[in-house]
């Protein structure tokens, strides 16, 4: 080895070092004792990660879902300065990339005094920014509901209440489950975004095992996980999509 | 008895109903009958508080009403729509038990009992597990009927009860509304169809476009 050293150009020299970790496993798929002992070491780096996605995935959910629930029905309001503002709002959201937005309120804000901790700047770009796309899907469903069911539940004597809980958010949701459904696993990966402002989320965690141990090994797991996550996503929202299914 | 007395409606500056006077005694049917265009939907709609009107007093039973204004349980007029409006997202027996139990405070099983009792006499035995998908036009129909009986109105409104049917089910139809006027019902049945009217008419009224 040494004198093969000499000779070598070190460049060379990393990359026989990889195919040294990588060959047996691409040869043997991955399943042999070399690069599993290795995945149990990175592992629980990237768990972490995982927890950290899942975490922003989580509290977007949780505060975008609500937020955009009432501001769908302000778009539908007979409030003329209401709509106005959310139509704003949601063209602002929507008009410009997430990534720009993530940048905007950790970075940019400082700037003029507002700063924010990066996990809390992350949680507050996600949940406004998907807030307003539920906001756009919620005023869809809504709009969709036959004026003549509100007049049915009119005459039936319902008040506003009785008839937006019993009548109208279960139309709603059975209207929009496709479409949030899209925006939840679109959540799943887009929190990835976090990256930048310098989160130690799943990506990271894969790439900076990847960047130390030059392998590709950590990234593919990272994208192993996301795709778990994803199904799991897809199978949750397939159940739920069958709960409503009992009515047309 | 219902008493309307000089009602007046307009839609923008268009007036739709004018001056209109009429009454309908207790347990009679009214058929309303005339051209499309001229207000026949839009007067059942007043009649019913789904639509404002301009000038005009209504009398029940001698007592005055507004029904676009007074909202409460008390002097329910009933509407069994065009197209029906069953709510789709619940089945035949909670369509007609939700708002007695939402509304009138009646108890679940109390409620349940007399849905249960107006769905057989509408030939509905069976359906009550049913959603509204799996219905005829005709079950929607008498499921439609049997949703508005159960709120105890004073009246009951149909707007083109036959328009969505097969001729055949015509007889089905009148046959529910004479039932029904057995029972002491008011019922007030607008329809563009005139050997039905004729048929079920204890009194018609004749609408025309206002010029
Ligand atoms: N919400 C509304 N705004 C403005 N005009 C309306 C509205 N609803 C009805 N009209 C008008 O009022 C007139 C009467 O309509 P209406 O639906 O009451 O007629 P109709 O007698 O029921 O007709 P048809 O027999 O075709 O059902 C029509 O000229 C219609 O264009
Ligand atoms: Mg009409």
């Amino acid at each position: 080895m040494k004198q093969l050293r000499t000779g070598v150009e070190p460049r060379l020299l990393v990359l026989l070092n990889y195919l040294l970790i990588q060959e047996d496993f691409f040869i043997i798929g991955g399943m042999n004792m070399l690069s599993l002992h290795y995945i149990s070491q990175i592992l629980p780096s990237l768990l972490v990660g995982t927890t950290m996605t899942l975490k922003i995935f989580c509290w977007t959910l949780i505060g975008a879902l609500p937020l955009g629930m009432i501001f769908g029905l302000g778009l539908v309001s007979n409030i003329k300065l209401v709509k106005y503002f959310l139509n704003f709002y949601v063209w602002l959201m929507r008009g410009t990339p997430l990534l720009l937005q993530l940048i905007f309120v950790f970075y940019g804000l400082p700037i003029v005094g507002i700063v924010f901790q990066r996990y809390d700047a992350a949680l507050f770009a996600f949940i406004l920014n998907y807030s307003a796309y539920f906001a756009e899907i919620f005023r869809g469903g809504l709009q969709s509901v036959d004026r003549g069911q509100y007049e049915a539940a009119k005459v039936l004597r319902l008040s506003y209440w009785q008839t937006i809980r019993k009548i109208v958010i279960p139309q709603v949701a059975k209207i929009v489950l496709p479409s949030i459904g899209n925006e939840v696993i679109n959540l799943v990966k887009d929190s990835s975004l976090v990256y930048v402002i310098g989160i130690g989320d799943l990506l990271r965690a894969g790439n900076v095992a990847s960047a130390r141990d030059v392998t590709l090994i950590p990234l593919l797991l990272v994208g192993v996980i996301y795709l778990l996550l994803t199904a799991v996503c897809t199978y949750v929202l397939r159940r739920v999509e069958k709960h409503y299914a009992y009515w047309r | 008895m219902l008493k309307i007395n000089n009602l007046t409606k307009k839609f923008n500056e268009r007036t739709i109903i004018d001056n209109l006077s009429f009454e309908v005694e207790n347990s009679e049917i009214l058929t309303i009958v005339g051209p499309s265009g001229a207000g026949k939907t839009t007067l059942l709609r007043c009649i019913s508080g789904l639509e404002s009107f301009d000038s005009g007093e209504f009398y029940l039973d001698g007592k005055k009403f507004n029904p676009y204004e007074d909202t409460g349980s008390e002097s329910v007029i009933g509407v069994v729509f065009q197209d029906y409006q069953l709510f789709p997202n619940l089945t035949v027996l909670d369509n007609v038990t939700l708002a007695p139990q939402m509304v009138l405070k009646q108890s679940a099983t109390e409620a349940k009992q007399s849905a249960l009792k107006r769905l057989s006499r509408l030939q509905l035995d069976g359906k009550e597990n049913l959603y509204p998908y799996q219905l005829s036009g005709g079950q929607k129909q008498r499921v439609a009927i049997a949703r508005a009986l159960a709120m105890q109105p004073k009246i009951l409104c149909y707007d083109e009860p036959t328009s969505a049917l097969d001729p055949e089910l015509r007889g089905e139809v009148s046959r529910i509304i004479k039932g029904l006027k057995q029972d002491g019902m008011t019922q007030i049945v607008v329809t563009h169809d005139m050997d039905f009217a004729n048929d079920v008419a204890d009194k018609q009224l004749h609408v025309v476009p206002v010029k």
